[in-house]
Order: structure tokens, then C-alpha cells, then sequence
């Protein structure tokens, strides 16, 4: 039985969005239950590994309701199942519910999620940047900065031959 | 007196002190390679034996700042990695100078994004800038050969070329606990060991 009907048959009456992409699933489910989503899948699915979490800035996409999107990749490693889920995120309200008590690798993949789009996840156990400078100020794969930033490149002293 | 330097004959060269000094120094460069991209590969490429960077009296590749006086920028700097270069730059000795090679070390290149710094001379000294993506080793050896020429027509052995210098002092040195007093400081901040999940 596909993930598909398990999860329906397991969690009835909940609003899910479900589509198929070259043969693969695809599930939108409100930013409220994605933890319980998750743990059904994980522990009544055998979707065992968190492949990847990314983020999509849908800002000024033909036909986008809502701005962001959070994508979970879930890999049944067993039956090599694989379910795409998503929640849909609009400002100012950017927070979803840390992966982390469920699956050990969402550690680093949410951190580099909050570094790039500045989604904030509850729960994390360490809410820091992952790639760029903690001193970074903005979320810079958001489609509203520019792609040569904002300056934090040019913040640095100077070294001069006189005083080196 | 005359008559004894006479005798001498061919045995001794007359030279200024200076010129003699910034001979040494010219024939014996000891590069800092800072290779952060590809650039590298044509640095190493230079200094392995088809090209063979040691006939010019460079061979000697440190990765301590403290032993070297030719730093070889090779690669794209970001952000994240300007205060090392310019730490490592701090701690190399004087006289000391840098070549930046490869069109990313002098302009950033095709890398004009948020976090490539667009060239590394706004922010520390450059003697000698090379062209291309990535420069040939010959192109390495040239800037060399120019290095020195640079190096005997400008070295003074009273290091008048940093006269101006104001502050002395380079980077403050750790102390000898500092380091593991700034780990515990971390460490009280974010609670850690990091893998401790709050559930
Ligand atoms: S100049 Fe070209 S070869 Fe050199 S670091 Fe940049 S991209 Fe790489």
C-alpha cells in the first residue's frame, strides 16, 4: 500500500493537498499538522530517513498563493518510497515545528533553511546560522535581495601597507 | 691600503648594502600559498617539476605565515574567509608582499554575489596582480620575476619602504588560556554539546 492511502486511511479528515509529479507524490499540509504528519509517516510508514529540507520563495510566481515554502524529502530506504511534503508559509507568521525530535538530520538542514530565508523553527536545539557569518543581517535567497547584496561584503577594515 | 685591495683582485665584489640585501631577500622568496579555489591547481602545477617554480629561488612553500614573506593569494575570498586572510597577513613577517593571482583574487571575478569579496586589494596590499581564470604557471613565474625586480629596485635594508608605518603592534596574540576560555564561554551560551535535542 503507497504511502498515499496509508496516510489518509491514518489520518482521516485532515485538509491535505496531493499531487504527482513523473510519478511521485507530493503532499501540502497546514503548517499545524505537519508534526503529527511526520511522526505518522515516520513511525507507521517506515519513511525512515529525511533526505532534505529546503525552502522555495514563491514572491511574484504566476499563480502563487502563499510566499514561502518549507520541503520535507522523505525516502522510505526499505522500499525506496519517496514523499515529498511541504508547508506553506506566509510573513510575518515564519514559523514551523522543528524535524529534530524525529529525524536527527534536520539538525543542520533547518539551520540552513532559517540561514537562507530566515524561517524560524520552534524547537531546534541550536537556532544558529549555518553558512554565512553570524553577523549576516540578511536572508539572502529570498527573491527580494539582491543577488550582489546589500553591502555586507565591503564591512571590513582595511589593511593598509603603512600599518600591516 | 690601496695597494693591499689591489692584491684582492677578483676575489671580492663591491656592492651597496642594500642591493646586496634586496638580493638575498629577491633570490630566496618563501611563498604563503593561500589557495582557496582552482587558482590553486595552477599554483601547485607552478611549483611541481614540469614548471618547476624553484629555479627562481621560490620553492619553498610554508603553511606558517610566520616563515614566509611572499603570500600567493590563488582563489575567490568570501566574506567568511576575509579575516583570515587578513590575520595571516598580520602575522607574516616583515618585508613581506603579496601577489593575488587569478582574476577572482583581483576583481571577484564572475563571482559578483552577496558573500565574493570583489577583490582582495580593498582590503589588504597587493604588489603584484596576474590576469586570467586561471593564469598559466608561466604567467605565475613572470609576476615572480617581476616580484624581484620590484624587490631589488625598491628594498632598502633600513626598511624605509614601511617607514610610515603608526602602529606597530599586528594581531593581539592569544593568551594562553584564551581559547579555551572562549569555548566555555560558547559553550554557556548555546548550552551545548550541540547534540542534546530539547525533547
Ligand atoms: S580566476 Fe578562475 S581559476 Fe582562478 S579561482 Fe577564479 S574561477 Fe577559479
Amino acid at each position: 500500500m503507497s504511502c498515499k492511502d496509508n496516510l489518509d486511511k491514518l489520518l482521516p479528515g485532515k485538509s491535505r493537498t496531493w499531487t504527482k509529479f513523473k510519478d511521485q507524490d507530493r503532499v501540502i499540509v497546514p503548517a499545524a499538522d505537519l508534526t503529527e504528519t511526520m511522526r505518522t509517516l515516520r513511525d507507521q510508514c517506515s519513511m525512515d530517513m529525511l533526505v532534505d529540507v529546503t525552502g522555495v520563495d514563491w514572491l511574484d510566481y504566476e499563480g502563487a498563493k502563499d510566499r514561502f515554502e518549507v520541503v520535507y524529502c522523505l525516502l522510505n530506504v526499505e522500499s525506496g518510497e519517496r514523499l515529498v511534503v511541504s508547508v506553506m508559509l506566509n510573513e510575518p507568521d515564519l514559523e514551523v515545528d522543528s524535524m529534530t525530535s524525529l529525524y536527527k538530520s534536520a539538525d543542520w538542514l533547518e539551520r540552513e533553511v532559517y540561514d537562507m530565508f530566515g524561517i524560524t523553527f520552534k524547537g531546534h536545539p541550536n537556532p544558529k546560522r549555518l553558512l554565512l557569518p553570524e553577523l549576516f543581517a540578511a536572508f539572502p535567497l529570498r527573491k527580494d535581495y539582491p543577488v550582489q547584496g546589500r553591502g555586507e561584503r565591503h564591512n571590513f577594515p582595511v589593511i593598509t601597507r603603512a600599518e600591516s | 691600503m690601496a695597494q693591499q685591495l689591489k692584491q684582492l683582485g677578483d676575489s671580492v665584489l663591491w656592492t651597496k648594502l642594500d642591493s646586496a640585501a634586496s638580493w638575498a631577500r629577491k633570490n630566496s622568496l618563501w611563498p604563503m600559498p593561500f589557495a582557496t579555489a582552482c587558482c590553486g591547481i595552477e599554483l601547485m602545477a607552478a611549483s611541481s617539476s614540469r614548471h618547476d617554480l624553484s629555479r627562481f629561488g621560490s620553492e619553498v612553500m610554508r603553511f606558517s605565515p610566520r616563515q614566509c614573506d611572499l603570500m600567493i593569494v590563488a582563489g575567490r575570498v568570501v566574506m567568511k574567509m576575509l579575516p583570515v586572510l587578513q590575520r595571516i597577513w598580520q602575522q607574516m613577517s616583515e618585508p613581506k608582499w603579496c601577489i593575488s593571482m587569478g582574476a577572482c583574487a583581483c576583481t571577484g571575478g564572475v563571482f559578483d554575489t552577496y558573500s565574493v569579496v570583489q577583490g582582495i586589494d580593498r582590503f589588504i596590499p597587493v604588489d603584484m596582480y596576474i590576469p586570467g581564470c586561471p593564469p598559466r604557471p608561466e604567467q605565475l613565474i613572470r609576476a615572480l620575476l617581476d616580484l624581484q625586480d620590484k624587490i631589488q629596485n625598491t628594498g632598502t635594508v633600513h626598511f624605509t619602504e614601511f617607514a610610515k608605518r603608526e602602529t606597530p603592534e599586528g594581531p593581539v596574540v592569544f593568551e594562553a588560556d584564551e581559547i579555551a576560555r572562549i569555548r566555555n564561554q560558547d559553550r554557556m551560551k548555546l548550552s551545548l554539546p550541540i547534540y542534546n535535542p530539547r525533547h
